[in-house]
């Protein structure tokens, strides 16, 4: 039996937990506590160690989703986390561009551990309040030819869409 | 107890806070990873500092702060190498070269420089000695510490928020494709034409500081710059690996085929999903 991991990035609630349940077929491993600061009292619980998701794909590979915690000081999991993946997906809360500064930071530093293929995904395109696709491309300073998808973490099609784009461009690096 | 420690845990404002309202004579030893400096106090107030890569010499400070010109420099140099900077000053007041307060205000400045630079170093080790004072030639400055902690306070957070947007060194720059914009006729600083000067796709932003020796901060709030003006993009330095080892090491032992075949399973599998 053979393994491959992608792993999902992001800020802090841009919706990676979420886009992991989408589509994994066990419950996801969620190691989630509730949130201690004030500051970050958006939602109740938080991960701090990582979520854990499969997709079996037949009876000789599966593949692992693994997210990251959000939290600034959990940062030191995402080099363990980036070690030997496939590629990863960089969740960035359209509706929040107070953590576009972040989620470019944390693509930055994804791409440091392990140059490998990656997409950014702006989650939350459902809502009323989201930012243009192209206005965030500008304010998260991503080159032309860097997929920068629509997303709505919990759309089963709209997850799906965002892995198919990912495995594009590995196979088109290869 | 010995005041000794690393940077990483005490930081260069909270001890300048101690030293001040310790009101503390004798100098403060910090090792940074590439240079020494040796920062003098008395009774609290900054009365000296010293960087050991750098010429400390009065002839050198007058000169950086552009008091005397580089031929008046050269000919110190020549003439006056042996004098210590006590002598040198009172040469150059009594000779109506510069003004006393010339030699005090370029003093200040130089020390100030220093400190305001340690505030950027981020790994080191530190002791304050009791014992070590200004050196008896030269010549000792009195300033308050609080305006200096307030700056490099100031600095301190502009360092950290150009530490989130520039966080890899790493990186290489290339000018960005925009016709119709000539570098010539943006003003740039001269601290801004050394980086401009380096920019290639083969030196990361790391070795374009080093080469000018600049520290972090400096080349990260220049390089910040380029970009926000669009003038320069981050890329990858050329002559890294270019095929992705993170694949390789994912799917370790399968050749580029077998890499595809897999790949392709996956994809076959997420759009059964």
């Amino acid at each position: 039996m053979q393994t491959v991991k992608m792993v999902v990035t992001g800020p802090f609630n841009s919706g990676k937990t979420e886009f992991i349940q989408t589509v994994s077929e066990i419950d996801v491993v969620s190691t989630e506590r509730k949130v201690s600061s004030e500051a970050e009292k958006i939602k109740e619980s938080t991960t701090v160690a990582m979520d854990f998701g499969r997709i079996t794909v037949d009876d000789e590979l599966v593949l692992y989703l693994f997210g990251t915690p959000g939290q600034k000081r959990f940062d030191f999991m995402w080099e363990i986390l980036s070690e030997g993946m496939l590629g990863f997906i960089v969740m960035v809360d359209s509706t929040r561009p107070e953590t576009f500064k972040e989620a470019r930071a944390i693509l930055e530093t994804f791409r440091a551990y392990a140059p490998t293929p990656y997409v950014v995904a702006a989650n939350k395109q459902d809502m009323e309040d989201a930012w243009e696709i192209d206005d965030m491309r500008i304010a998260l300073r991503l080159d032309p030819d860097v997929k920068l998808l629509p997303a709505v973490a919990v759309d089963r099609e709209s997850v799906k869409s965002v892995l198919l784009e990912l495995l594009g461009t590995i196979l088109t690096e290869l | 107890m010995a005041l000794k420690g690393n940077l990483r845990d005490f930081t260069i404002t909270q001890l300048l806070n101690l030293v001040n309202l310790a009101q503390k004579t004798g100098s403060l030893i910090i090792e940074g990873p590439s240079e020494t400096a040796t920062i003098t106090f008395r009774e609290g107030k900054l009365a000296y500092a010293q960087v050991n890569t750098e010429d400390g010499g009065l002839g050198a400070i007058l000169h950086k702060s552009n008091v005397i010109s580089t031929a008046q420099y050269g000919t110190l140099k020549a003439r006056a190498a042996s004098m210590n900077d006590k002598e040198l000053g009172l040469l150059l007041i009594n000779s109506g070269y510069v003004s006393q307060e010339d030699i005090l205000a370029s003093l200040q400045t130089h020390f100030v420089d220093i400190i305001q630079r340690l505030f950027s170093w981020v790994e080191g080790i530190f002791h304050f000695d009791n014992d070590i004072l200004v050196p008896g030639d030269k010549i000792p400055v009195k300033l308050d510490l609080e305006n200096i902690i307030i700056e490099g306070s100031r600095r301190l957070r502009e360092w950290e928020q150009l530490k989130d947007e520039l966080p890899n060194l790493e990186l290489a720059l290339k000018f960005t494709d925009r016709p119709g914009v000539n570098l010539k006729n943006i003003n740039l600083s001269v601290e801004e034409w050394k980086v401009v000067s380096f920019i290639n796709p083969k030196n990361t932003i790391g070795a374009i500081a080093k080469a000018n020796k600049m520290s972090e901060l400096d080349i990260r709030r220049i390089v910040y710059g380029l970009l926000q003006a669009g003038l320069v993009e981050l890329i990858r330095p050329e002559g890294v690996e270019q095929t992705l080892p993170g694949i390789d090491k994912a799917m370790p032992g399968k050749n580029k085929e077998e890499q595809k075949n897999l790949v392709n399973r996956l994809i076959g599998r997420i759009r059964s999903l």
